[in-house]
């Protein structure tokens, strides 16, 4: 040891050299240094969460990439992240989708995660003109059940509308118009299997939302007395064009992503009329505008089995496991051993080696640092595939942006 | 914005603004993948200030061009993953509707 210290200070002279490199490569050759490569337990630590029954270890990520330069492995991911980066899709439906994302660190994940849930721009009602509203539910709290309907409409064909006056390109209007007559007939558009003889009450739904291409009908009250009869009444939008006549919505209107969102209910002879102004907006504003309901990721599950668990003692564990990890396998003379089946459903919750040090010595549970099962469910708005194209874009915007400041 | 010294331009503070976790994490996480990083962290000084600092010391190389580097590390890795991404949604719904039609053609 001193030698090597001695030779690290001191000049460089050829026999010092020489002598540093014998004693490196004496020390590189002993059978227990392995170069190269990380010893198993600090790999282990490196790259698995070990959870004990009273608490995980190992928790940490290692992100310095001189970590383990010493030991002469290379810490750093990014030279490997394009060769060792998978994604694998497990399942994918309309609104919602699993995939697994391997070889990334959390902090990039997490990014993702949060982007999606607070970041991603969704449009969301945030104006309501109320011209009557008689029923029981005050006009906030009738704003407030309006600004949460998720609306179906691309918001990348949108503005942001950063004080500009509502135009077609940063605002979508919706109307609506239901009244409860006193005989309980309802008036407004008809809608089938709604109408029911002797009913008194009716139920506002989110498909009574009518889109109004052209703007808002409600004429400015200090334009109205004073423009003149033969232009337009200046309105609360000023839409220089019809929404339903730009080629991206003729063939898919705008409209609530799901009509059977109860918003209000009406008694006899209550109304509502209203115009409701729907706006591009981002999650961390007001959760209206999140397009995801919600977005998570878990780490993978490992468990594995470290020694035998047989007969009695299989058949207790399988039946403590709550979602089912664990199965028996015949190995013979009617002897029984648990096995592993299903490592990806365990939630880990420990209940598997709660009961003591034996349990904990015969089952590790841990979860891969690096491989996340991430589930997106959308509100509807986009699809979840796109919604995690577009969260990455903005995590690059970001990233743009930044360097772009420092010029 | 960045706050650093005249004299010494391998250590300074970038501050900025309209930032949160998302981005200082992530920044941090390729800064430290660098090994011209000394020293690398963030710190958000108040929580109702749209703002994060971050900390940057160097071996040597000016501390601003290490940062820039770490956010072109990050597109990098942004744009692969988007492309990975994409790819596998298209090979899943490609291998789902082969075997959509093997369904139908065996009814």
């Amino acid at each position: 040891m001193s030698s090597s210290n001695e030779n690290t200070t001191s000049s460089s002279g050829s026999e010092q050299s020489d002598s540093r490199n014998d004693t490196l490569d004496f020390i590189e050759k002993l059978s227990d240094v392995p170069m190269g490569k990380l010893p198993p337990h600090i790999d282990f630590q490196r790259t698995r969460v070990d959870c004990k029954a009273d608490a995980p270890i190992h928790t940490d990520t290692f992100q310095y990439s001189g970590a383990y330069a010493s030991m002469g492995v290379d810490n750093s991911l990014l030279d490997s992240f394009s060769s060792n980066f998978r994604v694998e899709v497990i399942r994918l439906e309309k609104d919602e989708m699993e995939f697994d994302m391997i070889g990334i660190d959390p902090a990039i994940a997490n990014a993702f995660r949060r982007i999606l849930i607070a970041e991603v721009p969704t449009m969301a009602i945030e104006r309501v003109l109320i011209a009557n509203n008689t029923s029981v539910i005050q006009d906030e709290v009738l704003s407030h059940r309006l600004g949460l309907i998720p609306i179906k409409a691309d918001p990348r064909l949108f503005e942001f509308t950063e004080n500009n006056a509502a135009n077609e390109k940063n605002t979508i209007v919706f109307g609506l118009k239901v009244r409860c007559e006193k005989q309980g007939k309802r008036k407004g558009p008809k809608r089938e299997g709604q109408e029911q003889d002797g009913q008194t009450r009716i139920t506002v739904k989110s498909k009574d939302l009518v889109w109004l291409p052209n703007g808002s009908n409600f004429a400015l009250e200090s334009e109205g007395s004073s423009s003149n009869s033969s232009s337009k009444p200046k309105t609360y939008t000023s839409f220089t064009c019809s929404q339903d006549s730009l080629p991206e919505f003729s063939s898919n209107p705008v409209g609530p992503t799901d009509g059977d969102i109860t918003i209000a209910r009406l008694g006899p002879g209550q109304e509502i009329e209203l115009e409701a102004l729907a706006v591009k907006g981002i999650g961390k504003t007001h959760a209206k505008w999140s397009p995801v309901a919600p977005a998570w990721y878990r780490m993978l599950p490992e468990v594995i089995i470290l020694k035998d668990i047989e007969d009695e003692l299989a058949e207790k564990l399988v039946a403590t496991c709550p979602v089912k990890v664990f199965d028996i396998e015949d190995i013979g003379n009617g002897k029984k051993r648990a096995t592993v089946a299903r490592p990806r459903k365990c939630t880990l919750c420990r209940e598997c080696i709660r009961e003591g040090k034996g349990w904990e010595d015969s089952l590790s549970l841990r979860r891969v640092k690096d491989h996340f099962i991430f589930t997106i469910e959308s509100t509807g708005v986009l699809p979840p595939e796109v919604l995690f194209t577009e969260a990455v874009k903005i995590l690059q915007d970001k990233c743009e942006r930044a360097i772009t400041d420092l010029c | 914005m960045e706050l650093g010294s005249l004299s010494d331009p391998t250590q300074s503070t970038f501050s900025l603004v309209d930032e949160d976790h998302t981005f200082a994490n992530a920044i941090r996480f390729t800064l430290n993948q660098d090994p011209r990083t000394k020293f690398c962290g963030y710190s958000i000084p108040h929580p109702s200030d749209n703002r994060v600092n971050i900390r940057i010391q160097t071996t040597g190389d000016p501390a601003k061009d290490v940062f820039k580097d770490a956010c072109q590390d990050l597109m990098v890795m942004c744009q692969h993953v988007s492309n990975t991404f994409n790819k596998a949604v298209v090979d899943f719904k490609l291998s789902n509707s082969v075997e959509g039609m093997d369904i139908e053609s065996d009814s």
